[in-house]
């Protein structure tokens, strides 16, 4: 593993806190156990994609950790993990984007919000059921309708809510180009 | 061991995202043991010299370097940024980010855990360092259970823990209440002839930082130097007012009357003025002459508070106790106090964002305790203190409307609403540019925009000027100016006395959740009282007026206000 | 903050065990239960796990909020678990007994029931230990346990940092909240779906655009204290292992040693007394 520096340190701290703060205290619930409208994901997909995957699956561990720890309900592994891949995948497939730089054009939100699809099914349609069935013997067919579910409302709420922070966040960046008074 | 720490040579840099440089042929050495602020407006260059010197630059942001940064004798370029903080300490303006420990004891020790010391040897400096700085009791504390004051001594003794030569204070009064502001430039004080390093001190605020001794004040401007010399010579030229930095108070005041600066008088230090008995009473003939002529008119009241009371739900801390208090129609008023004497919690449930406990609040004497946030904010609007807190679009124009149309408002009338609130703000030629591309007084322009546009008859700003140069601080303030000419009624809350005498027409003072004084400023800043309880300071105008001999200090405070206000808007 | 995490100050032997044993034990106590269904060994993790509360001087009222929350989901899951695979149990241990006269999909079955009980008693035989390591586990102490079980220091000290900027990243979306709903913004039931995740973002954007400014003045105060300067650091809350640190690790290692046993016994992860 490369070293990381110290600012994607930070960044994952930060974007653990952050995740945090928005899964504990933002969340509302939905009509299915274990799952609810996390818009944490949509924070968790922007700092995938802007400090890559490490960062992503780093944050997402330990957020979605302390999440569980807070409530005293028993660390939910199975689910833990699935945040994390989903931090990692959503770093990989945004490898490409450049919005550090500025740069989140029509193009990029397409290709970030079939990422962000594409990961949100693994974790929640593969990773996490497959987990549940591996270390608790829960039955398949409950575990998937929570999967499916889960992974529904989670790819709406970072479509919205990601897609936002990202083209927000990425007009931030100073470019070059001049601006011109109006009258 | 070299007495150079800091020698910049023909120095000139360029950022590499930037057309155009941001220093200038620099020449800058402070040696061991000196005591050096440099001052300048914003975007002058004084905190690119600041990373020059800790080694941010060229380490963690890019650009051209020309000439020669030598720190401890050696080039940057040949050492690390790690090399470089052995010798140069960093105490960064933002305290919150400067402490990274969980609590204060581990915070001590960051820089040591990074240079691997044993843990015995680690907790033995620790409580040294405590010890020095008076941190003993509260080791074990939280960031959040701190005051200002100790928190930045916790910043101090993070760098002290690694016995560096120089240290270096980025704006180390910004967010502090003005005497623990002073209480700061004391400890940095004794710090240096403590340890007998070197101190550079990076702050716009002169006659705060100019409360103790320094050797030498660096003046920027534009990227260069402007001049770098001892503080009674700079005070005595015209420099500082050409490079827009504000000068202390008691010179204005001598400057009005009549007086002429020279270096002789020692004008860096008011306690050590020497004035001439001519000059002297040239000063008292000054006062007489502009002496109670400040009109005063009383209007109805808009905002009146009976006996309110709060507390916080989680820690139960009372934070505000049988308040009573009200506000006219048209006034500008400040609110002061330290830290968690109530002022934002005051704002906070007149705008509906806390429940009181007990007690009315009225507006326009009808009872404002049943609307919801949303309907409080048509009338009294709240701007918070960091505007990139506020800002939630991208577009300038979309921003200001949002508010308007979150209320379901016609988008027709939205057009014509946010387009007024625009023009009145200085901003309808920029509607169409993205909120980035803005400055921070921009950006806080486009914030109290987007509150304006609602209409509110009263406007609550926390800290509307906190970190900004004179000159930005005079934009601002002139703005609500205008706009309190307008009919809006202001109410500020604000650690700034400059602030306060300058704008304010009346000053309201919590200390521990009550309102302990409801007065003029000038009478609330020559009360040694109030001043002490709520962790004010005495205007320098009116030691200015004891040694002039003025019969009457505040009223001499008075007509300086009323002066200036007279004058410099004129 | 204090007491996010229900961190309880007490003098106990459980308090006295370094953060590393504990999360250690917390780990291996946790696959222990994890891997195993056997009731036998479940039941004895969760009478173990119960009355190591007094050893650590920790009561039921400390950690009564955290209970709840937790009773109201395993209810819940219980609940559903029965309506998805009534017939769970009878797949689990290959026999199926009609209990009360019914029959049919969603009859209860003995076997059922003792499914459920196991999965009950699988919550209780981690749930307490977690309660107890939460309420006797210092925060600070935490990320220099991480680093001694082996994390790489800068990841522990990522832990350490999510951990020291909650409280103020919880306070300032407190406060943008306000602000934004003061200018109208609603996070109420009344808006749609996509409505409320707009005003959400509404307010997510600045928290999150000021965080990325506090992520770089945070780096550039750590890079300034030599943070990343060494392979190693060391922790000032650090600290050392004593015998009953050892031995805690020991039951623990003997624990989980016990369920993979378990497991090669039973010839499953069940226990079954439906079969001979």
């Amino acid at each position: 593993m490369k070293k990381l520096s110290v600012k994607t340190i930070v960044a994952i701290g930060i974007g653990a806190a952050l995740f945090f703060v928005l899964g504990r205290f933002v969340a509302i619930p939905s009509p299915v156990p274990n799952t609810n409208i996390s818009i944490q994901y949509g924070l968790l997909a922007f700092v995938a994609a802007v400090f890559g995957p490490i960062a992503g699956a780093l944050a997402g561990l330990i957020g979605h950790f302390f999440i569980d720890f807070s409530y005293g309900w028993g660390v939910w592994w199975s689910w833990v993990i699935a945040s994390a891949v989903f931090g990692c995948l959503m770093g990989v497939v945004t490898s490409k984007l450049k919005i550090e730089e500025g740069q989140f054009g029509t193009k990029d939100i397409i290709t970030f919000n079939i990422g962000q699809a594409i990961s949100h099914v693994v974790a929640w349609i593969v990773v996490a059921p497959v987990l549940d069935i591996l270390m608790y013997q829960e039955p398949a067919n409950k575990v998937f309708l929570q999967g499916v579910t889960g992974a529904i409302i989670n790819i709406i709420a970072t479509a919205v809510v990601g897609t936002l922070v990202c083209v927000a966040y990425s007009r931030t960046i100073p470019k070059k180009g001049s601006l011109e008074e109006e009258n | 061991m070299t007495d150079v720490i800091v020698e910049f040579n023909d120095l000139g840099f360029q950022y590499r995202a930037q057309a155009k440089p941001t220093l200038y042929t620099i020449h800058l050495t402070v040696r061991r043991g000196e005591k050096v602020l440099i001052a300048g407006p914003s975007g002058c260059g004084k905190s690119t010299v600041a990373n020059l010197i800790n080694g941010l630059i060229p380490f963690s942001y890019k650009g051209e370097i020309t000439g020669s940064v030598r720190i401890g004798g050696r080039e940057t370029g040949e050492q690390s940024l790690f090399d470089i903080s052995h010798t140069v300490g960093t105490v960064l303006q933002d305290s919150d980010a400067q402490f990274v420990g969980m609590t204060v004891a581990e915070d001590l020790a960051f820089a040591l855990e990074n240079d691997c010391m044993p843990q015995k040897e680690m907790k033995g400096r620790v409580r040294e360092i405590a010890k020095i700085l008076d941190l003993e009791e509260v080791l074990r504390h939280a960031p959040s259970e701190l005051s200002g004051g100790q928190r930045q001594r916790v910043s101090v003794g993070g760098v002290m823990a690694s016995d560096v030569d120089l240290f270096l204070f980025d704006e180390p009064l910004a967010n502090l209440d003005p005497k623990t502001g002073k209480q700061a430039i004391e400890l940095i004080d004794e710090l240096q002839k403590r340890t007998g390093a070197a101190v550079i001190i990076i702050e716009h605020r002169l006659e705060d930082v100019l409360h103790r001794y320094v050797d030498r004040v660096v003046l920027m401007n534009e990227g260069r130097i402007v001049s770098d010399t001892a503080p009674d010579r700079l005070l005595s030229s015209a420099l500082l007012s050409e490079c827009g930095v504000r000068e202390p108070l008691y010179l204005t005041a001598l400057k009005y009357a009549g007086v002429k600066i020279r270096e002789e008088m020692h004008p860096a230090s008011l306690p050590e003025l020497s004035l001439t008995e001519g000059e002297k009473e040239q000063v008292r003939r000054f006062f007489l002459e502009n002496r109670g002529k400040g009109e005063k008119e009383t209007r109805p009241e808009l905002l009146t508070v009976k006996n309110l009371s709060f507390t916080y739900e989680k820690s139960h801390r009372k934070a505000l106790r049988d308040l009573s208090v009200s506000i006219r129609e048209g006034e500008m008023v400040a609110v002061v106090g330290t830290n968690g004497a109530g002022k934002s919690t005051f704002s906070k449930v007149i705008c509906g964002m806390e429940k009181e406990d007990a007690g009315e609040i009225l507006f326009r004497g009808r009872d404002f305790t049943s609307l919801s946030i949303k309907e409080r904010a048509e009338h009294v609007g709240y701007v918070m203190q960091n505007p990139n807190q506020m800002i939630s679009k991208v577009m300038i124009y979309d921003e200001v409307a949002m508010g308007l149309r979150l209320r379901g408002v016609p988008e027709e009338e939205v057009r014509v609403r946010t387009e007024k609130a625009l023009e009145i703000c200085g901003l309808y030629r920029m509607r169409n540019w993205p909120i980035s591309a803005l400055s921070y007084g921009q950006k806080k322009r486009v914030t109290i925009c987007s509150i304006l546009v609602l209409e509110p008859e009263m406007m609550i700003l926390d800290e509307p000027t906190a970190g900004q140069d004179y000159r930005n601080y005079t934009r601002i303030m002139e703005f609500l100016r205008s706009l309190n000419q307008r009919g809006i009624t202001i109410v500020m809350i604000t650690h700034d006395m400059h602030l306060m005498l300058e704008y304010a027409d009346r000053a309201i003072v919590f200390s521990g959740g009550r309102i302990i004084a409801d007065k003029s400023c000038a009478r609330v800043l020559t009360d040694r009282d109030v001043v002490e309880r709520a962790s004010l300071k005495e205007t320098s105008l009116y030691h200015l007026a004891e040694l002039c001999g003025a019969p009457d200090g505040t009223e001499f405070v008075q007509s300086f206000i009323d002066y200036e206000r007279a004058h410099e808007r004129a | 903050m204090i007491n996010l995490f229900n961190y309880i100050e007490k003098e106990s032997p459980i308090h006295r065990l370094t953060g590393a044993t504990k999360l250690v034990c917390l780990l291996l106590w946790s696959f222990a239960a994890m891997s195993t269904y056997d009731t036998r060994l479940l039941l004895l993790l969760a009478v173990l796990g119960i009355a190591l509360f007094p050893v650590g001087r920790i009561g039921v009222r400390d950690v009564s909020f955290m209970l709840w929350f937790t009773l109201v989901f395993l209810v819940l899951n219980t609940v559903l678990v029965y309506l998805f695979s009534p017939q769970h149990g009878t797949q689990v241990y290959g026999t199926c007994t009609y209990l009360f006269g019914f029959s049919g999909h969603f009859a209860p079955t003995a076997e059922q029931l003792f499914f459920q009980f196991n999965y009950i008693l699988k919550y209780f035989a981690t749930i307490p230990f977690v309660l107890l390591f939460v309420c006797t586990t210092n925060p600070s102490e935490f990320a220099a346990s991480l680093s001694r079980i082996g994390v790489s220091y800068r990841v522990s000290y990522a832990v350490a940092l999510a951990l020291r900027y909650i409280p103020d990243i919880q306070k300032q979306y407190h406060e943008i909240s306000q602000a934004s709903q003061a200018r109208g913004v609603e996070l109420s039931k009344k808006a749609s779906l996509t409505g409320r995740l707009k005003a959400a973002s509404a307010i997510l954007i600045p928290l999150i655009l000021s965080s990325m400014d506090r992520i770089e003045v945070i780096s550039n105060a750590m890079e300034l204290r030599c943070f990343g300067k060494n392979k190693k650091r060391t922790w000032y809350m650090a600290q050392r292992f004593r015998a009953p640190d050892y031995l805690c690790m020991l039951v623990c290692l003997l624990l989980l040693g016990a369920s993979i046993a378990l497991t090669y016994v039973n010839g499953s992860r069940f226990y079954n007394p439906f079969q001979p």
